[in-house]
Order: structure tokens, then C-alpha cells, then sequence
């Protein structure tokens, strides 16, 4: 491969995935029965590209694969076959194997021939029955439908033959090399032998068979010819026979070649041996698995290498429009400003305060600009799911619905990357839980099919990701009796309904009966939970027993800045994020109680509030305020619980970039990272949730009471 | 490390390396030149909150933000008062999966040394409490004898106990 084509790699690749993404939607819409002619021809599509560009990559293990796809979408957008479940279904399982062919050929890794010989198989053979079942008139259309040149290019060039005689068969008087003479006097032969499973001379049984052989057979030999030759010996060994095209890969073809495949149609004298051909396929890792080890390793080592390029990110073309007229704005603001600090007298006083405020809008709107680059509609996490519903209900045997509102909402990639698998979690556990087997419902006196949700909207700078569904939503009694029993609650508990969903949260619980590979194996919830406050937002059950329950999450919008609140203590300056503020106040001595002659504690309406003073938390030095009343409270919020954060001083609010502290250092209990403020110095943000757990950690028992 | 530090010997008796040399106190020290990405005056740092003794803080190099170690205070020296000499020298730290800049904060930079591999010989064992772990050789240069630090280890572990003790608690 040239270095010039690697360039482009990573574009066909991702165009690939995309094409793939694609191809699986229109799969999963598309209603067996009835033809939507345009749905047809954007999965076509799709596929014509991928095998383009696989094709002239070189990637020919794929390009021939997704031929066999593109022939089968041919015919059903050519309304030459009909459109079978069976055949989307297949359709479906070849997406996923093609998936797994770029995603190996992308990162280096090896290709899982087997699985995709197998499924390439179960292609051919849902082709070949349509040769049967379509009508005799089918043929000379797609003949009619090519030039000559293209008929005489990609014809079959012969046979591929994977012979594997049983040790027994020399036993039944059959000698492979006669057959293979045979099969050397029609064309010509090209032999590879597997000497894999010779034994060592001591364990070698001179009545046993213990060779297999690879046989590419270039000529015009027809099926029949080759089933009489092994007509003896079919029950005694694993056979299979495919044709060689032009377009296969053991040719090594040009692209053009491969090209002018794409339209053809398999032969119609293509009769494979269906069953026997699966199990050959499989029966033939033991030889391959020792090759592909070595190959990973080496592949492995390839991806470690390729591994820091970042991933890279598809942009709107009108982002980017955007961004180009603000830098443009930009350049005007600042050589009118310059044109001003060239001759400056004060008279002209105003119009540099004009202009700097003009910097400061465009700035402003220049950040806006960059950050939307970094968001993606949420339908790229989004699209996964009908996928995942339609196999996992056909599965369990129930009939579910999803409904999805609000794919286009946008949110920063990072939070795209990191929602996926906390989401999957979840409606996984709808679908499970949640939703009812159909006679259940019906005697619930529901529809039959159950319904899920999936809403994403913006609510107050956060973006909000709902899971509803109409099941028969949590059970309260089960989730009381199994943390009474797991020692999370006490007997003689009040906790209100909402409370109690919140266990759910706690690791290691879960309340399925049967666990099954889906869920129910308590491993789960509390990641999802930790995935989300990770991503600095929090997570909400909403559920009404036999109406159905909602997992409600709430994110921020962007990772990358956060509005912040500046606050002092002595000569240190730390940011809080606005999100987790609720108020500020300053409090009278006499407002505080104490509990235990340490835990200091004051009421605001009708809660009572622990304090947590910052200088303490901090082991800061000399703070301005160590009497209450001196200084200021700030009512924060974190994972559920409030307190009162004492500090010096709040200075002012600004919008801060979050800088990784992790990136040179280490992680720090109650930090979530470091900004760099107006003049250069650094500040670090307060992690709200991580100072209760070090307040927790500092003094033993006062916090956790109060909470 | 002896392991290592043969094996260096062996392949490159006769290459030499140039080592950043400062001082601490009275003693002289190195660094792999290679390593050090720049050196800069002490500016005051920001605090992070209870973290060892031997971190200063962290600093705004350039957008983003390094944490500036204490040199003597690391090894286990006494701290002094920081001067008009005093110099931070950012190094490039590699860790198990990453790189890492990290600033040490040293009395003063004194001069680059050319030493051959030959010329470097193994630190002696001391007992109890002197850090020789961190030392990978011993160099003379004009009656002076330069300590070689091993920077990765020197920098990188404690970050690893540290979390490694977070974890325990």
C-alpha cells in the first residue's frame, strides 16, 4: 500500500461506518413485504461505496464480502426477489460482520475470516434459492442488463475447493491423490496442502487420512463435474466448493475488475452444498486460529501505535461559515483598535470603549462558534437503539415500540462518546424490567406492544435525556425487602418512594428474579451513575407502578467550559461551578447549632445544613473569616445533598475553561480541574460531590448523619 | 536497575550524554538533557490543597498546567528560601501509558556536562533513609561529582504511591 492511499484511509473509513449506519437504519425501517423503492437504493448505495472504496484500498477480503450484500440488494431493489424478514435479517448480521471487518482493517487488527466466510455463505445461499424461486425470466435480464465487455470480464474463473477428507475415508478404499489428478486434468490446479494435523510419527495411523487440502481449479468445469468426482466420498470428508470470480480476492484483481463485478450476478449453476459448507467453514479454525494469533499480536502492536491519533470529528459546513465570519469580524475590531492606539488622545476615550466592547462581543461569540464545532446531534448515540430494541424484543419474544423525539438536539462530543454505553445500559434494562411480555400486558389491559421513549431536549443549559416506557415500572416492595436485606436500610425506615428508587444506584443490586443476559446482574446501575456524574450530570427515576417508570439524565451542555463563581479564602482563589450553588448567605452566630461539640450546623427554612469550612477542608492558612459570621456561606449541592461551604469571600461570576490537572499531574480529592484567569494565574475548581466525600473522609460521622 | 544500567554499559561504552547540572545546596545534580523542556525563574504557583509537602503548586505553562515540584524537599533535604536564583526546570516525565511536564524547583542551573558512559559509575549503597534509588550514576566533573537523576522514577513514582495510598484510605 502507498503511502499516498493511506492518507485517505481514515476518511473511507469513516464514511464506511457511516455508509454502515446508514444501511442498518434503512434495514431496520424497511417493512418485509412491501418494497420502498428509495429506502432500497440508499442501503445500495451505502454499500456500493463501502465496496468501492474497499476496492480501491485494497481491501479486498471486504469489497468482495460486501459484493454478495450489494448482489442480494440488487435484486430486492430490482423487485426480482421479494423482501423476506429472513433476508433483512441476514442483511442485518452481514452489516454487523462487515462492521467488525473495517473496524479490524482500521485499527490493524485481523480479520475474522470465519465469520465472515460463514455469513458470506448464508448470503450466497439465500442468492442461490432465489435463482431457484425467481422466475426463469430473472436470467436473461440481468444478462440483457450488462455490456459484453463486463459480462466477459467478470466471469467465473473456476473453483475454489476446501477438501478435507475424515481420517477414515482411506479405510472405504477412496485415495485423495486420485481425486486430485482428476481434478488436475480440467484445468489447471493450484494445491495447497494443510499438514497441520499430522501427528508426530509415533501417533501416525498409516490407514488414517490425516491431510486437507486448498484447490483453486481455473477452468470451465461445471458443478457437475465436480460433484461426480466426489460423489464417492462425500459422506467422508468436508467439502466445500465455491466459484472463483473475477472479483475474488485470491485474484488479487484490479479495482476496475472488481468495479465491473459489482453488477454481476453469481451463476446460476451455483450450487453449493449448503449445510456442509457451514460446518466445513467453522471445522477449519483449529488450522487458522494458530496463524491469527501470531497475527494479532502483531496487530495489536500496530493499534498501540495508531492508537494517540485523537479521532477526528465531521464538521458542518455552515459551522464552520460561522466561524470564519467571526474570525473576520474579529481582524476588523482589532485593526480598528490599533488604528486608535496609534495616535491616542482622550478625547477619543469613547470609541476605544466602543471597541472594546465590540472585542469582547466577538470574543464572545467566537468561543460560541468554537465550541459548536465540538457538538454532534444525539443522534449519533441515538442510532444504535432500533438496532438494539428489534433484536433484543425478538429475543425475549415481546413486541416494543421505540419512539424517539429530539435526535437532532446537540451536545459536546465527549458527552456523545461517553452517554453510549450508560444509555445502552438503560434501555436494555427498560426492555427487560420495564416492559411486560404482550399477555401480560393485555390482561394489564395495555396495548400489546410496549412503547419506549427516548427524548433528548434542552432544559436551562443542560441537555435532559428521558427513557420512558409504559412497563410495569419499579416495584417498591422488592427493592425495600432487598435492601432490608442487603443491610442499606433498616426495617422501620420512612423513605418517601423517590428515595427508594434511588437504591437502585447502590452497586451489586438488582431485583430481576432470573438473571439473564441482558440484566439482572446488579452490575449496572451504579456505573450508569457513575458514568453520568462523571460527565457532571445527574440522573432521575420517575415511576408509577403498572404505568411505567422514566430514567431522567441531565447533563451539561459542554465539558469544556463552566460558569463559575470565584470565591476566597486567605489569598487563594478557587472557582465553584454555578450549577452546584444554590445560594450565598451570611450567617448570624447564633443561627448555628452544634452537634457533638464539633459538626457545626445551621437552618435555612426547614433543613438543617452541615458546614464545611473550605480553610479546614483545604489546610489553608490564615484564612480572613474563621468566625462564622465574618464570612460567607455558599449553599451548594452535590450528589443529592446540600451544605453550606464557608469561605472568605465571593468575588465574581465569569465563565471558565476547565484545564485537566490530570494531564501533568493527578487526580485531587474535591478538584475537578484548573482555569487560567484573566491575569495568568491559576485557579482550581471545586468539586462539590468529591469535598463532601473528603469532608466525609476528615471528620468520621459528622456529615453523613446530617445528610 | 543494575540490570538496565549494564546493559547501557555494554552497548555504549563510549557514547556520551549531555546532563543538565544544578545545584542543591552543595551538592551538584543531572538530568538527561533530553528531558528538560525549559527553564524558567520561580514565580509564584497556586496551592493544591493537600498534597505533599515537596508540591509547590501547580503553574500556567503555555495553557496548561503543570505542577512544580520542591528538588530538595523531594529527595528529602531541607527546604531554604527561594531567591533570585531559584529556577524551575520543566522536565518530560514518561509514565507507564503517558507523558507528563512536570517543573522542579532547584537552587540554581550550573552548567551542561558532557559525560561518556564509561565515566559514570553506580551510586554507592547507603543505609537507611538516603534515596540512592533515584540516582542512576555518579559522574566527576572538575572535582565536582555530579549525582545523575533518574527522572521518571524520581517523578513518577511518588504520583503512583500517592494514588496507591489514596486508594487504601
Amino acid at each position: 500500500m502507498s503511502i499516498d492511499m493511506a492518507q485517505f484511509h481514515q476518511v473511507f473509513f469513516e464514511e464506511s461506518f457511516e455508509g454502515l449506519d446508514i444501511m442498518e437504519n434503512g434495514l431496520l425501517d424497511m417493512d418485509p413485504g412491501t418494497v420502498d423503492d428509495e429506502q432500497i437504493n440508499t442501503i445500495f448505495r451505502a454499500a456500493h461505496s463501502i465496496k468501492g472504496g474497499s476496492g480501491t484500498f485494497g481491501f479486498n477480503d471486504i469489497s468482495s464480502f460486501t459484493h454478495v450484500m450489494e448482489t442480494l440488494l440488487d435484486e430486492m431493489r430490482d423487485g426480482r426477489r421479494p423482501v423476506t424478514p429472513d433476508a433483512v435479517d441476514a442483511l442485518l448480521r452481514s452489516v454487523d460482520v462487515l462492521r467488525d471487518m473495517l473496524g479490524a482493517t482500521k485499527d490493524g487488527g485481523e480479520v475474522d475470516e470465519q465469520m465472515a466466510q460463514a455469513q458470506q455463505v448464508e448470503l450466497e445461499q439465500i442468492l442461490k434459492s432465489a435463482s431457484a424461486e425467481a422466475s426463469v425470466v430473472s436470467a436473461p435480464q440481468v444478462e440483457g442488463g450488462q455490456s459484453a465487455a463486463t459480462a466477459s470480464a467478470s466471469k467465473q474463473q473456476g473453483w475454489h475447493i476446501v477438501f478435507r477428507p475424515l481420517p477414515q475415508m482411506m479405510r472405504t478404499g477412496n485415495d485423495s491423490l486420485r481425486i486430485l489428478r482428476e481434478l488436475a486434468e480440467l484445468g489447471e490446479l493450484k494445491v495447497d496442502c494443510d499438514l497441520s494435523a499430522l501427528p508426530p510419527l509415533a501417533g501416525f495411523e498409516p490407514e488414517d487420512s490425516y491431510l486437507s487440502w486448498d484447490l483453486h481449479l481455473i477452468g470451465d468445469a461445471s458443478r457437475e463435474t465436480l460433484d461426480d468426482i466426489f460423489a464417492w466420498i462425500e459422506d467422508e470428508c468436508e467439502l466445500a466448493v465455491m466459484p472463483i470470480y473475477a472479483a475474488e480476492p485470491q485474484e488479487r484483481v484490479t479495482v476496475e475488475e472488481a468495479a465491473k463485478a459489482a453488477s454481476e450476478e453469481p451463476d446460476s449453476t451455483q450450487d453449493v452444498s449448503g449445510p456442509s459448507e457451514v460446518v466445513q467453514v467453522t471445522d477449519r479454525r483449529t488450522g487458522q486460529d494458530r496463524r491469527s494469533s501470531k497475527d494479532r499480536r502483531t496487530g495489536d502492536r500496530r493499534k498501540v501505535q495508531g492508537g494517540g491519533g485523537g479521532g477526528s470529528i465531521r464538521v458542518d459546513i455552515s459551522k464552520i461559515d460561522s466561524l470564519i465570519n467571526m474570525v473576520g469580524e474579529l481582524v476588523i475590531t482589532q485593526s480598528m483598535l490599533s488604528l486608535l492606539g496609534e495616535d491616542f488622545s482622550l478625547d477619543k476615550l469613547e470609541r476605544l470603549n466602543e471597541g472594546l466592547s465590540q472585542l469582547e462581543r466577538h470574543t464572545r461569540e467566537l468561543q460560541e462558534s468554537v465550541m459548536q464545532v465540538r457538538m454532534l446531534p444525539i443522534s449519533f448515540t441515538f442510532s444504535r437503539f432500533p438496532r438494539l430494541v428489534h433484536d433484543l424484543s425478538s429475543k425475549m419474544g415481546k413486541k416494543i415500540d421505540l419512539k424517539m423525539t429530539g435526535e437532532n438536539t446537540e451536545v459536546d462530543k465527549t458527552v456523545i462518546e461517553k452517554i453510549g454505553d450508560p444509555l445502552v445500559h438503560l434501555v436494555r434494562n427498560s426492555l427487560d424490567h420495564g416492559i411486560e411480555m404482550p399477555e401480560e400486558r393485555l390482561v394489564a389491559g395495555k396495548p400489546e406492544t410496549g412503547t419506549i421513549n427516548l427524548n433528548a431536549f434542552h432544559k436551562g443549559g443542560n441537555i435532559v435525556i428521558e427513557i420512558r416506557d409504559d412497563g410495569k415500572g419499579l416495584n417498591r416492595e422488592k427493592i425495600e425487602s432487598k435492601a432490608i436485606d442487603k443491610g442499606l436500610i433498616d426495617v422501620d425506615h420512612n423513605l418517601s418512594d423517590r428515595q427508594i428508587y434511588e437504591l437502585i444506584f447502590q452497586a451489586g443490586f438488582s431485583t430481576a428474579d432470573v438473571v439473564s443476559d441482558v440484566s439482572g446482574r446488579g452490575v449496572g446501575m451504579d456505573v450508569v451513575r457513575r458514568n453520568i456524574n462523571e460527565l457532571g450530570g445527574s440522573i432521575e427515576i420517575e415511576s408509577e407502578p403498572g404505568k411505567g417508570s422514566a430514567i431522567i439524565i441531565r447533563l451539561p451542555l459542554t465539558l469544556a467550559i463552566l460558569d463559575g463563581q470565584t470565591v476566597t479564602v486567605a489569598d487563594e482563589t478557587y472557582i465553584v461551578p454555578l450549577v452546584s450553588i444554590i445560594e450565598s448567605i451570611q450567617v448570624k452566630e447564633q443561627q448555628i447549632k452544634r452537634v457533638a461539640g464539633r459538626g457545626e450546623t445551621f437552618k435555612l427554612r426547614d433543613e438543617y445544613l452541615p458546614i464545611l469550612r473550605l480553610h479546614e477542608l483545604f489546610g489553608i492558612e490564615n484564612p480572613n473569616a474563621t468566625r462564622l459570621d465574618e464570612g460567607l456561606l455558599v449553599v451548594v449541592e452535590g450528589d443529592g445533598r446540600h451544605c453550606g461551604l464557608f469561605v472568605d469571600d465571593l468575588l465574581g461570576q465569569q465563565q471558565v475553561v476547565i484545564k485537566s490537572l490530570e494531564a501533568n499531574y493527578q487526580r485531587v480529592e474535591g478538584i475537578s480541574g484548573a482555569t487560567i484567569l484573566g491575569d495568568g494565574s491559576v485557579s482550581l475548581i471545586l468539586d462539590i460531590p468529591g469535598l463532601l466525600r473528603l469532608a466525609d473522609r476528615q471528620d468520621g460521622d459528622g456529615l453523613k448523619q446530617s445528610a | 536497575m543494575n540490570d538496565q544500567q549494564s546493559d547501557t554499559l555494554t552497548n555504549s561504552q563510549n557514547q556520551s550524554s549531555e546532563y543538565l547540572t544544578f545545584r542543591l545546596g552543595d551538592e551538584d545534580y543531572g538530568v538527561d538533557i533530553l528531558r528538560v523542556r525549559e527553564i524558567r525563574g520561580w514565580e509564584s504557583v497556586t496551592r493544591i490543597p493537600n498534597s505533599p509537602e515537596y508540591v509547590k503548586g501547580v503553574l500556567n505553562l503555555r495553557g496548561s498546567i503543570v505542577p512544580i515540584f520542591d528538588m530538595r524537599q523531594r529527595l528529602g533535604m531541607d527546604s531554604w528560601d527561594y531567591g533570585k536564583d531559584t529556577v524551575v526546570i520543566v522536565l518530560r516525565v514518561k509514565g507507564a501509558s503517558s507523558e507528563r511536564n512536570i517543573g522542579v524547583v532547584v537552587d540554581e542551573v550550573s552548567d551542561v556536562l558532557n559525560a561518556r558512559q564509561s565515566s559514570i559509575r553506580n551510586a554507592p549503597q547507603f543505609g537507611g533513609g538516603v534515596p540512592t534509588e533515584y540516582i542512576s550514576g555518579l559522574v566527576d566533573a572538575e572535582s565536582k561529582m555530579v549525582m545523575l537523576l533518574d527522572v521518571d522514577k524520581l517523578l513518577n513514582q511518588d504520583i503512583e504511591t500517592e494514588q496507591n495510598s489514596e486508594d487504601a484510605a
